[in-house]
């Protein structure tokens, strides 16, 4: 793997009045690289991921996401990174063909370009009979996959994914991640946020977040050798357990 | 560009899958032009009378067909005691009483003159003292009558009598329907397009998709202009059908001023309203909010507008608030331009000042609304 590097963070903070959601997090992720972000909820991971996007500008501490600053430069970091949030992102009124025509559009690609692609994504998913039905139609497995690749339609460096496989079932979890590992081999970074431990192994490094800081940042291998733990669960408990903030 | 051609795409795609919305622009506005103006109507009718007659002579039965030939008022009870009177006034069967005294004809004839009661139910004041009025205009007319026809004409009149002949300009016949249609038309634009705009960007914030789209390289003018256009071109045609279709077909109101003076206002006004609409946007998080907000500002703007009520006879700290109400401005120039034929050199003033507000309200919720927080 090459060793460029494309998220690098020193001591990133964000405070909320007196409520220190993010805690000098320090930390690198390299081009390419399939980085797992856990944390128990409330650890701080999405306001942490949020800094990141340019959604939210820290209170203190440096950033910098595919080389641009986070202070500076979120319109620049807006155009190198795709995002999909927890809270299902695409227009559930557009049908799949029009969501993603869409986000192709605002990244600037040409009408050839989105239709080239979107063709070959359309039957890369088996979804040819379902382009013209509205995505608010679709199952919650379907939409979710379309999402991820509507976040990873232009190519972005960078993709951000926020608990992404939230309510389905272990099989569409599975199809949802071959696609993660192939926008991996794309060379795309994918930085991801789970509650699922079995998808936590399947990240080439993790990071825990424990109340707003990072307590530990390995392989999965290295974290339970570490931990001298079976699984990815056990390590999880063993972290979470000594956390001081409450569950939101 | 490419990007808000995009965004306008989108937006319009949206809006023309919504079968209710479309329902909303075409349907509503019709409706409350064909309903609203006939509830609107100062002029009132059917004002129920009880009339006490202690005289039952010629002249009095004249005086009562009279009354009854005006199509204002409906005899509840004629009788020829007071009390049995004020009974069905007291139920509210009644809206005033007429007593006319015994030897009403007879004090007449010997040009005595006489006297005549009204009571009036003054719960509702403006049917009460419409009521009244209507009703001393009719017995002067009755008097006059009376004594042009009956009693001997004096040599000199003892007192030169002046009278007035009002001539009236711009709304001959009074009607309320000419002077509220083009009102209410203001008021159903005002709210269709600030509702509509605040509630349509509140449902990306409910659903999440405007954090996607913060997340994007969208700046943010374009966003809120993806947002604006849509509900103006929205905003045109309601006005259009509004003002040619219902207001024309059904009320026979041609606008005497010219179209292009109440488009160009027109134009200005709703990117000001729009403003308005952006503006609850970016303070409210859910749909709810932004809809007792809206809400509460339409009833202040359409209120305090001088739709139902003239700003003139407002207090003046009232009128200060006025003028700072857009739709006042809109629902002054409509009138003007509708009614009166005003030309854009005698608005040039609204003009001004809703250009000004136009800018306020956009700068100020395009300052507010924010991709990074």
């Amino acid at each position: 793997m090459n060793r460029e590097i494309v998220i690098q963070t020193e001591r990133l903070s964000k405070h909320f009045g007196d409520f220190v959601a993010v805690n000098e997090i320090s930390f690198e992720v390299y081009a390419g690289e399939i980085f797992g972000f856990l944390g128990a909820n409330g650890a701080g991971k999405t306001t942490a991921m949020r800094m990141l996007c340019g959604l939210s500008i820290p209170t203190s501490g440096q950033a910098r996401i595919a080389g641009y600053d986070v202070y500076k430069n979120t319109e620049d970091i807006k155009k190198n990174i795709g995002y999909m949030s927890q809270k299902f992102s695409l227009y559930e009124d557009l049908t799949l063909e029009e969501n993603i025509r869409f986000f192709g559009g605002i990244y600037g690609m040409s009408s050839r370009q989105i239709k080239a692609k979107s063709d070959a994504l359309v039957e890369k998913l088996g979804m040819e009979n379902e382009t013209k039905k509205l995505v608010g139609a679709l199952p919650l497995g379907w939409k979710q996959k379309i999402a991820f690749s509507s976040a990873i339609f232009h190519d972005p460096k960078i993709v951000f994914l926020d608990e992404p496989t939230g309510g389905v079932d272990p099989i569409t979890r599975r199809q949802f991640w071959d696609l993660i590992y192939e926008a991996a081999d794309r060379g795309i970074t994918v930085f991801v946020t789970t509650h699922y431990m079995d998808e936590a192994e399947y990240c080439n490094r993790l990071s825990m977040m424990v109340d707003g800081a990072i307590k530990a940042l390995d392989s999965p291998a290295n974290l339970k050798e570490q931990y001298r733990a079976a699984s990815m669960d056990e390590v999880f408990y063993e972290m979470a357990r000594g956390a001081q903030r409450k569950a939101d | 560009m490419r990007t808000l051609r995009f965004l306008l795409q989108k937006e319009f795609l949206q809006i023309f899958r919504n079968k209710i919305i479309l329902r909303i622009i075409v349907v509503l506005p019709v409706m409350q032009l064909l309903i609203l103006p006939l509830a609107a109507d100062y002029e009132i009718k059917n004002i129920r009378i009880s009339i006490v007659d202690h005289d039952r002579s010629a002249y009095s039965r004249q005086l009562i067909n009279n009354i009854v030939a005006s199509g204002y008022f409906s005899i509840n009870d004629y009788s020829a005691a007071f009390e049995q009177s004020f009974e069905e006034f007291q139920k509210d069967h009644s809206d005033l009483i007429l007593e006319i005294p015994a030897r009403f004809e007879a004090d007449i004839a010997n040009q005595k003159g006489s006297e005549v009661l009204i009571a009036l139910n003054a719960i509702n004041g403006v049917k009460a003292s419409v009521g009244s009025t209507y009703l001393s205009r009719i017995i002067g007319a009755f008097n006059a009558d009376i004594r042009f026809r009956d009693l001997p004409q004096p040599r000199y009149p003892a007192v030169a009598a002046i009278e007035v002949v009002p001539q009236f300009w711009y709304n001959p016949l009074m009607k309320y329907r000419v002077f509220m249609v083009p009102g209410i038309l203001v008021m159903l634009v005002t709210a269709m397009a600030s509702f509509m705009c605040a509630l349509n960007i509140v449902k990306e914030k409910e659903g999440g998709t405007i954090e996607q789209i913060n997340v994007t390289p969208i700046r943010k003018y374009h966003f809120i202009l993806a947002k604006l256009i849509p509900f103006w071109v929205i905003g045109m045609f309601v006005f259009t059908l509004g003002l040619l279709g219902v207001a024309r077909l059904v009320y026979g109101i041609v606008p005497v001023g010219s179209l292009l003076t109440l488009y160009a206002f027109l134009a200005v006004y709703l990117v000001a309203m729009l403003g308005v609409g952006l503006i609850i946007s970016t303070y409210s998080a859910t749909q709810q909010q932004s809809m007792s907000l809206a809400f509460f500002f339409m009833m202040i703007f359409i209120l305090m507008g001088g739709l139902f009520t003239p700003v003139d006879s407002m207090p003046e700290w009232a009128q200060w608030i006025a003028r700072a109400n857009p739709v006042a401005y809109f629902i002054e120039v409509v009138r003007l331009v509708v009614l009166k034929g005003s030309s854009f050199y005698d608005i040039r003033g609204h003009f001004l000042v809703i250009t000004g507000m136009a800018l306020f309200f956009n700068v100020w919720a395009v300052w507010n609304y924010r991709k990074t927080s």
